[in-house]
């Protein structure tokens, strides 16, 4: 409810709405054009072609922005600390979660999705994958949705600790947004090894999205790996939700 | 302080990010466009470094602020040039970014992959002449963007546009030299060129003395020009309100 009033606030306005859809669309066109130069000088990239990558990246990217239109202003919780506005919000008969994830909540981040959900619907197209395999595109867009959404109030929770620099959290969001655009197989071992046993970043796309590509892990993991996104997703959510109840208890108001 | 070491680490996280998607496709394509992998790396780190000093991202100027607040009034009825006090404002705040939020990525991307350093005083100095340039024009570009409140009551469509053509123009995501085609060619002729793309070319060597510095210097006395006309007629533009 508190989500719709604030999409109201801003359709009061229709022209700056639309512009705003326009302009976060066209934010969201720059790592797009990114992948488009890079495949206008290769076929290939780390063995996977530009379909598969575009694939890989509309799937990751619908989660993100998804998360990042819902519960993306978690990570401004230092700065209702620094106001005193969590006080309110911890009065209020609703949880401090949902208020502070819905807080400015800005649909104009809608542009991001719809670009998103155009990509991933090219490149399905492009790859003709068949229905047995399909299955699995729903369902890791929803893991990866609850990873991203645990990954920010992980983040919100850590500003209890860091009010001092709230930025150092980016560093993780919106890097795990940038390190889901392209197939692991580019990045190195040792970094890969820690983004699928510590964060689990490597359900967002990775690992389901062989399986829907039919390919094999160059990294030769098993390939029971592909299915355990939901788990995965849920043992984080698990960790973001205690590390947030965490930080609540720690908070004391500086009163007034 | 904390701050800036924040914004340093992010930049370096998603200079190794980077790294890896350049170094995968010179993989595949060695030598494209002139670098080799290492230059690539290199180049990243590079831009990366450029990102606090030149504002890539935008902002840094307090003067849309101060439009809204109408303290531009003041301002403007002051003995000093506006344009002159916002540049040796953000001459400040970069030569202080460039310490806490250029080296930091650079160390990390030498200490990750390597880097290339330049040999020799002369390639120093160049380097050191072509940064300097950079940071003029950039400068020189988000002060148009700023100036640009006065007209527009709401500066969000601007500020994304601007954003969205210097991350993407600059060569700080990918160098301007592997665009195909005729998107190349633009690119290589267009102010942004002269923010990221030709100091890091001086940095590795690519570009000399002569083939940057005056392409940066020919757009910061455009951009700058452009700025002082832009002060003149905001000078008309504001009405003071209230007494």
């Amino acid at each position: 409810m508190l989500a719709w009033t604030w999409t109201r606030a801003a359709a009061a306005y229709p022209v700056s709405f639309t512009l705003m859809v326009g302009f976060g669309l066209m934010m969201a066109a720059v790592d797009l054009a990114v992948i488009l130069v890079v495949f206008a000088n290769t076929t290939a990239l780390a063995g996977f072609t530009r379909a598969e990558v575009l694939f890989l990246y509309g799937a990751a990217n619908i989660a993100f922005s998804v998360a990042d239109m819902c519960v993306g202003n978690l990570d401004k919780i230092s700065q209702h600390i620094k106001a005193g506005t969590l006080d309110t919000m911890l009065l209020k008969p609703a949880p401090a979660w949902l208020q502070a994830a819905v807080d400015r909540f800005t649909p104009s981040r809608f542009g991001r999705v719809l670009q998103s959900v155009i990509v991933l619907v090219t490149a399905l197209a492009a790859l003709d994958i068949p229905w047995q395999r399909a299955w699995m595109v729903p369902v890791m867009i929803a893991t990866a949705g609850v990873i991203f959404a645990s990954l920010w109030t992980l983040a919100g929770a850590a500003q209890f600790v860091l009010t001092d620099a709230p930025e150092v959290v980016n560093a993780f969001t919106y890097g795990s947004g940038q390190l889901t655009q392209y197939p692991f197989s580019v990045y190195g071992r040792d970094l890969v090894r820690g983004v699928t046993y510590v964060l689990p970043l490597a359900f967002v796309n990775w690992q389901p999205g062989l399986y829907v590509l039919g390919k094999d892990d160059p990294f030769g993991t098993p390939e029971a790996l592909r299915f355990l996104g939901p788990v995965a997703a849920l043992l984080l959510a698990l960790l973001a939700a205690l590390a947030w109840r965490q930080g609540i208890r720690r908070y004391r108001s500086t009163g007034s | 302080m904390w701050a800036a070491a924040a914004g340093a680490f992010t930049n370096s996280v998603f200079g190794i990010l980077r790294a890896y998607v350049l170094i995968a496709l010179w993989q595949a394509k060695p030598g494209l466009a002139g670098y080799d992998v290492l230059d690539a790396v290199t180049f990243c780190f590079v831009t990366q470094a450029f990102i606090g000093p030149m504002q890539l991202f935008g902002g840094g100027l307090t003067i849309p602020e101060r439009i809204r607040t109408g303290d531009i009034a003041l301002d403007l009825v002051r003995p000093a040039s506006l344009q002159a006090w916002a540049l040796s404002e953000d001459l400040g705040r970069a030569a202080y970014l460039f310490l806490v939020r250029g080296l930091p990525p650079m160390i990390i991307g030498a200490l990750v992959f390597g880097v290339v350093v330049p040999s020799g005083a002369g390639r120093w100095a160049a380097f050191a002449a072509s940064f300097a340039l950079g940071v003029l024009v950039s400068f020189a570009w988000r002060y148009l963007i700023a100036l640009s409140v006065c007209w527009l009551a709401d500066d969000r469509g601007v500020v994304t546009v601007s954003m969205v053509l210097t991350t993407f123009f600059s060569g700080m995501m990918l160098p301007l030299p592997i665009f195909p085609g005729l998107l190349g060619d633009v690119a290589a002729t267009l102010p942004w060129a002269a923010m990221a793309q030709l100091p890091a070319d001086v940095y590795l060597g690519r570009a000399g003395f002569a083939d940057a510095v005056p392409f940066q210097a020919l757009w910061a006395v455009a951009l700058l020009a452009l700025g002082a006309l832009g002060t003149r007629a905001i000078r008309h533009k504001v009405v003071i309100q209230g007494g």
